[in-house]
């Protein structure tokens, strides 16, 4: 998903830069808040963190042919909001783009856009829908993360497909050859995404219940007995 | 082991099999270069579907070559991975020593509260 430094005509850049600005500045302000009230989780934040930063440096074989990396951005949105991921998400790209000339300055924006602010939301709302409708928590792990790690794919195949339409097929056109870069490649990646997360969530229902209770994971106090009973057999 | 273990080794063995599939079957076979970068592959189609665009920007630094590249690449997830084992690691330390803290604590009260009944009858 990262677009290569120079590689998003300038107006598009800056139009990604201000469209993403905002969310990353409400993301630093509720970050603060949140290790403001509970620094106590401040621990549970760098985890989250450390898991994009893992998984977005994990090159993956797929069914295309082709390497790419999941994001890891779902577990952070799950548990404390999108709006947190949006600066987790800008850290990890900024990494990225400054050490590894993955990315770039001039499209950090645009790669912000897709993965630390499209992929967070569009998880948590999976999340969430599933989860009033009385989803497990796991299955609505699963589908949170693997709709995160597959939007921002999604969002990235549609930025270029607007920079760059096909002289012929124009805009629909370059957004089918982009998609079939990145949309199909990442298939097979979301649903490791999705099992990689449903693993961490279980070791943290299993280390960290009171910090999942406060969180407001669990439906309700007999779900936190049944979750944290199946991870104890 | 207990079921929960199974259950998450499972899960890694998912993960590594999906991973390991693509190459196994020969997936990227009809490719001049299987197994590349997607994104690298989106530069390319940039380039086919407009031959004159020139990146106006470059990376301010680029690692000299594919090896610190890779290093680089590791540093990364080595950061992320040592932070999650602390993670976990803390939180396991913190349950056992809280568990046996407890086990202390019975273990005392249960002593005392011997000490306490043979007190009363020898008064």
């Amino acid at each position: 998903m990262h677009i290569a430094e120079g590689f998003l005509p300038p107006a598009h850049a800056v139009a990604w830069g201000v469209a993403s600005a905002p969310f990353v500045l409400h993301g630093v302000r509720s970050l603060t808040r949140e290790v403001r009230e509970h620094p106590e989780s401040t621990l549970l934040l760098g985890a989250s963190g450390a898991f994009t930063f893992v998984l977005s440096a994990l090159k993956l074989p797929s069914v295309t042919g082709s390497c790419s990396h999941p994001t890891g951005t779902g577990l952070g949105a799950i548990l404390f909001r999108p709006p947190v991921m949006a600066v987790l998400g800008t850290i990890t790209l900024l990494f990225q783009a400054l050490l590894l000339a993955h990315g770039g300055l001039t499209t950090l924006g645009a790669n912000i856009f897709s993965m630390a602010i499209v992929g967070p939301w569009a998880g948590y709302a999976v999340y969430r829908l599933l989860r009033r409708y009385g989803v497990p928590l796991m299955v609505a792990v699963f589908c949170a993360a693997f709709v995160a790690d597959l939007s921002t794919y999604c969002v990235t195949s549609v930025q270029l497909a607007l920079a760059f339409p096909d002289p012929g097929s124009g805009f629909l056109g370059a957004l089918g050859k982009f998609g079939s870069i990145f949309a199909v490649t990442q298939i097979p990646l979301a649903v490791s995404e999705g099992l990689l997360t449903v693993l961490v969530m279980r070791l943290l229902v299993q280390s960290s219940k009171g910090e999942l209770t406060r969180l407001g994971v669990f439906l309700a106090e007999k779900e936190s007995r049944s979750e944290t009973e199946a991870v104890a057999r | 082991m207990s079921r929960n273990t199974k259950i998450n080794l499972l899960l890694l063995l998912a993960v590594a099999a999906l991973a390991v599939l693509p190459l196994a079957l020969g997936l990227g076979d009809h490719k001049k270069e299987p197994f590349t970068g997607a994104d690298g592959e989106a530069e390319t189609a940039i380039t086919e579907i407009e031959p004159d665009y020139k990146p106006w920007f470059s990376p301010l630094y680029e690692p000299p070559s594919g090896e610190i590249e890779s290093a680089l690449f590791s540093l990364q997830a080595a950061l992320g991975s040592g932070v999650l084992a602390y993670y976990f690691g803390l939180r396991r330390g913190r349950r056992q020593g809280e568990q046996r803290a407890r086990e202390r604590d019975s273990e005392s009260r249960a002593a005392g509260g011997a000490a306490e009944e043979s007190t009363a009858e020898g008064a």
